[in-house]
Parts: C-alpha cells; structure tokens; sequence
C-alpha cells in the first residue's frame, strides 16, 4: 500500500514536521515503499491471537504514597529554552 | 609492551588490586588514547577528561586506605549519548538535545559509578538510536576502524568503534532492534542485550520503550559479565525493570559446556546469506560440538517477517515517546514563535534529522485512526507469534547460534539513501527484541578482505548465564577477540 502526497502532509502536520516539497516527495515515496514491505504481514494468520505490549509478563507496581526529594525548581528550569521567574515561557496558547 | 589502555576490565583490576597500576596511570592512559585516536574514528561526542581524572584521583586514594568502592573501582567507561549523566551533556547526537544537560544520573550511569567504575566520554550514536550505521549522528559519523572507509554499525557504533581502537576499556550501548550487537558484529567487540527488564531503563532517552534495553560493549565475554552484573536488577525509577534475583554472572563462566543443546535455526541461514558469514558461524558451531555441545536443527519460521513487524513497533512508539521534543521544557527551540503550533512545527523540524523525522511519520500514521487495527495491532498480534516460536525452541534447546548480521560492515554512504535496505540489516538482531531475549555477540573471525564477522547466541528469557557461558567457552578455543584493527594513529 503507498500513501499519497496529501496524505503524507496530513501525517506531517499531525507529527508537528513542516516539510519542503522535496522532502515531501522523498518521505511519500520511503514511507510508502516501507508500507508495501509490511504488507507481507498479512500473510500470517493471526486470528485469536492475543496482541503482546511487552515481551516479558509483568505486574502493576505499586509503593506507598510518600514525599520524596524532587528537582528544585531552579535546576528544572535550567534547560528550558525561555523562562520567566519560576515559570517555562512559551508564545501565546490561546487568543 | 601492553599499554594499560588496551587491557581487559579484569587484567586491569589485577593491576589495581596489585597496586602495579593506578587508575589515575589507566585512565591517563585511556585518555591519550582518545587524543590521538579520534581524529581518525570519531567515536566520542563528549571526552570527560577532567572529571574522570578527579575521579580516578579519588579511587586511587580510596584504594590506598582498602576501600575501593569494588574491584574494579578505576577502570574506564565509555557511556552512549543517550544516558543521563548529570551536569554533562547527553545529546543523543541530535541537534534537538545539542545543549541538554541532565540534571540527574540515569540508573546505570550511578550504579556504575557506584562502583567506582571512571566514566570518560559520551560516544556517537545514529540520532535517537535510529539507525545501523551511525551516520544518523548530528555531529558526523563515526570510522569503523577496521576499515575506515566502512560504518562501525549502529546505534551504538561510537561505543563499539571506541572499544574496538581501544579507547576505552568498557562501554555502554542500547539495543532497540541490534543496536548494540550490529555494531559490535561490525567492530569485532562483544556485545549483549540482556533480557527486557534485567536492567533499568531510567535515565536512558526512550526511543521505543518496549524494545530498549542497556547492555556492555566490551572487549571479551568475562568484562560483560562482569559489567552485566554491575548494572542489572530493579529499579524503583524503572517499573518495567523485573524484581529477579541476579545471579553471579562472572562466576557462570566456567567454560563447561558439554551436553549444552545448541539449536541452530535454519531460517537464518537463508539462501542469499554472505558465504563467510555462514562459513564462519557454522565453524563456531562445530567447535563447540567438538567440546561435547549436542547441535539441534530448528526452525523458527516467522523471523522472514521480523523486520516488518519491528519497524511498526518501534516507529509507533517513538512518534508517541519523541512528542516530548516541543521546545518547552528542555532542549532545543524553533526560530518562528508567533504561536504555539508554529513554535512546535519549527522547533521539531529544525532539530530532528531526516531518518528521525522519517520514522515518527511513520509511527503517527500506523497509530492514526483507520489504520491502527491494520499496522500497529496486527504487528503486536505477530509479536505474539514470535514469543511463542522462541519458547517452542527453548524447549528443545538451551541456546540458539546464529549469525549476527546478513553482511559484513558496509560501507559509508551505501545504504543512506535506501531506508528499507538498511532496515534488513537488523534482520537477525530484531527478533530478540520483541521477544524480550537476551543476545550475545562475540568476534567469530574475518573476512578474506579482513572485515569483522560476529557469531551471535541467543538465550531463553533471563538466560545470560547460558548464552555468556556459551561466549567464554568460545573464547577460550579463539582469539578472535584478541586481534586488534591494523589503526594507524598520528603519535
């Protein structure tokens, strides 16, 4: 199965990716020749088979809900491309 | 001479529990290595040169009072650039983390440290850990240094090229899909992946998180085992780390393998299979029959259909893991900011390369509405098929022999413009993964033109006892591993 053009900047928008048209063409044609490879997994018969998340069984973890030492906010805010006093700063959210 | 910088973890604690070497001497020495040597391999993103002298300066003094944090407190390591290490950088070799610096230690990198073990640099990796070559890097790629023109595999090439030229004594890689045995089959090193969930995933930058997994780069099967047990158990920071206990891995090396049931599945002997490739693996096998190992034919039918099923996993979940990337918290933002979509749009295409890009488009549209039933549930159904194949097999066998990859390292440039060939490469590796396996890869020789083959062992659930002992025993009747590329380095 291959993925039109359309459809190729409908994906990029929703992955947040602006692309060039060149790079537009280049991703519609490897992502639709890696959507034709896995089409080879309709071969197998995979009725009643159950989905795996994880490869390993695993139980819910749970602890005691107890107060533990945190980043300061100092040093979480140290990455942050724009900040304001104690808070991240981002462009305006809503009109 | 020996140089210390070309020593083995363990000869190195030797010297240091005999006081004929200090840590402050090796790792001097490791790190002089690196000076002359990366011009021509680029295996580093970050050398930490004064802090592991600070803190090689530190063992050596605990060391003298008979405190030394364990034996093999002051011996060199080399940590991927997708492991937290608080106050150095970790960039993944991504433009989008260029200037990230953790404000903690991932798992690994306190337990080893903890351990009195020298961190000495960050190594190159394919951005995010995506890729077989380690030419996805942002910052250039890395020499394979048996042929310099040829890729030292990937993700973790820096890591295992680093090993290789010796310039370090241990490392750390990650392995999604190969990532540590491809490279390590490419730079004659020995690398494993441990089972899912023997090791804590905290502090490594996720790319698909039930996939990745930490593990040693190391230049013989005893250092792995030894480096295994350093960084194994459960992690309070990790719930998908599994509460088992760990054995003493070094001590399971006992080199003992008769009777050992040694499955040798036929589809990774296809047709096309590089002829020295085969030449050598079966060699491997028969050597071990000779020791009294009884060899079992198997088949394991699905592995044609590893790689379509890997790619949809793994893309689904790093376009879900990778959404992180938005210029907000960390990291880098976009040049246009006249709104928050647009600051988003522009911080993500200017910092993801192209590979990365790539594989979270991909990943959005097998999770998108109408196709999710159709891709990414179909492939965790064939996921299931894979796990059970394994289990089928481990009952008839104690490991399974293999090889590592379909073809010896290619090289620079070949495959980057053909996403899906590179893909195939992982053929033999990706397997594993999704059946949360653990994996070996040991030097199982050359070819003629003298490029490095791996021999790859494959275990049961939580069986690295089996598939190290297996490696040693190899080892003990090789010395492939021993053989160093013919580097010639500026002096």
């Amino acid at each position: 199965m291959s993925i039109s053009r359309d459809e190729l900047k409908h994906i990029a928008l929703l992955s947040r990716l602006e692309l060039s048209d060149d790079e537009a063409e280049l991703y519609t044609r490897h992502i639709g020749e890696i959507l034709e490879y896995v089409e080879k997994l309709k071969e197998l018969d995979i009725e009643g088979v159950e989905p795996t998340s994880h490869a390993v069984p695993m139980e819910n973890v749970m602890r005691d809900d107890v107060v533990g030492p945190g980043l300061e906010i100092d040093e979480a805010l140290k990455n942050a491309p724009d900040r304001e006093d104690r808070f991240f700063r981002v462009p305006r959210v809503t009109e | 001479m020996v140089e210390p910088y070309q020593l083995t973890a363990w000869e190195a604690a030797d010297l240091l529990a005999r006081k004929e070497l200090s840590s402050r001497e090796l790792t001097e020495s490791v790190l002089q290595r690196i000076e002359r040597t990366e011009p021509v391999i680029h295996a580093y993103q970050t050398v930490l040169r004064d802090s592991a002298l600070a803190a090689a300066d530190a063992i050596d003094e605990s060391r003298a009072h008979g405190e030394a944090p364990s034996r093999y407190a002051g011996v060199p390591l080399a940590l991927k650039d997708n492991m937290c290490m608080q106050g150095s950088p970790t960039t993944c070799s991504s433009r989008m983390l260029e200037s990230f610096v953790p404000p903690y230690d991932a798992t690994v990198v306190q337990k080893c440290m903890a351990a009195g073990l020298i961190p000495v640099g960050k190594t190159n990796m394919d951005e995010f850990a995506m890729g077989s070559s380690t030419e996805n890097s942002a910052f250039g790629r890395t020499m394979n240094p048996w042929d310099l023109d040829r890729v030292p595999g990937g993700s973790s090439g820096g890591s295992t090229a680093a090993v290789s030229a010796d310039e370090t004594i241990l490392s750390l890689g990650s392995d999604t899909g190969g990532s540590i045995r491809q490279p390590a089959a490419f730079c004659s090193v020995t690398g494993l992946k441990p089972t899912y969930g023997r090791v804590s995933r905290y502090g490594l930058v996720a790319f698909a998180s039930s996939l990745d997994q930490i593990g040693p780069i190391t230049k013989d099967v005893r250092d792995a085992a030894l480096l295994l047990q350093i960084i194994s158990g459960v992690d309070s920071m990790d719930s998908t780390s599994v509460n088992a206990p760990v054995p003493d891995y070094p001590a399971a090396l006992t080199g003992e393998i008769k009777g050992l049931r040694i499955g040798v599945p036929k589809e990774y002997f296809p047709a096309g299979l590089n002829a020295e490739i085969r030449g050598s693996v079966e060699k491997a096998v028969q050597l071990l029959k000779e020791q009294g190992a009884e060899v079992v034919e198997l088949s394991l039918p699905k592995t044609d259909y590893a790689i379509a099923t890997y790619y949809l996993i793994c893309t689904a979940e790093a376009s879900s893991n990778l959404a992180r990337y938005e210029g907000v918290v960390y990291g880098r933002r976009g040049a246009s900011q006249d709104n928050i979509l647009e600051m988003y749009m522009s911080t993500r295409s200017e910092g993801f390369g192209p590979e990365v890009k790539r594989r979270i488009m991909l990943g959005t549209y097998v999770l998108s509405a109408g196709f999710f039933e159709a891709y990414y549930r179909r492939a965790q159904k064939v996921r299931t098929l894979f796990r059970q194949e394994f289990e089928q097999a481990f009952k008839q066998v104690d490991v399974i022999m293999c090889p590592a990859t379909p073809s010896p390292p290619f090289k620079a440039g070949e495959k980057t413009d053909d996403p899906l060939e590179m893909y195939l490469s992982d053929v033999f590796t990706a397997p594993l993964n999704m059946a949360g396996l653990p994996g070996l890869v040991v030097p199982g020789g050359f070819s003629a033109s003298g490029l490095p083959i791996g021999v790859q062992f494959i275990g049961p659930v939580f069986g690295e006892e089996k598939i190290l002992n297996a490696g040693y025993a190899y080892q003990q009747l090789t010395d492939h591993h021993r053989q160093k590329p013919p580097l010639v380095v500026p002096s």
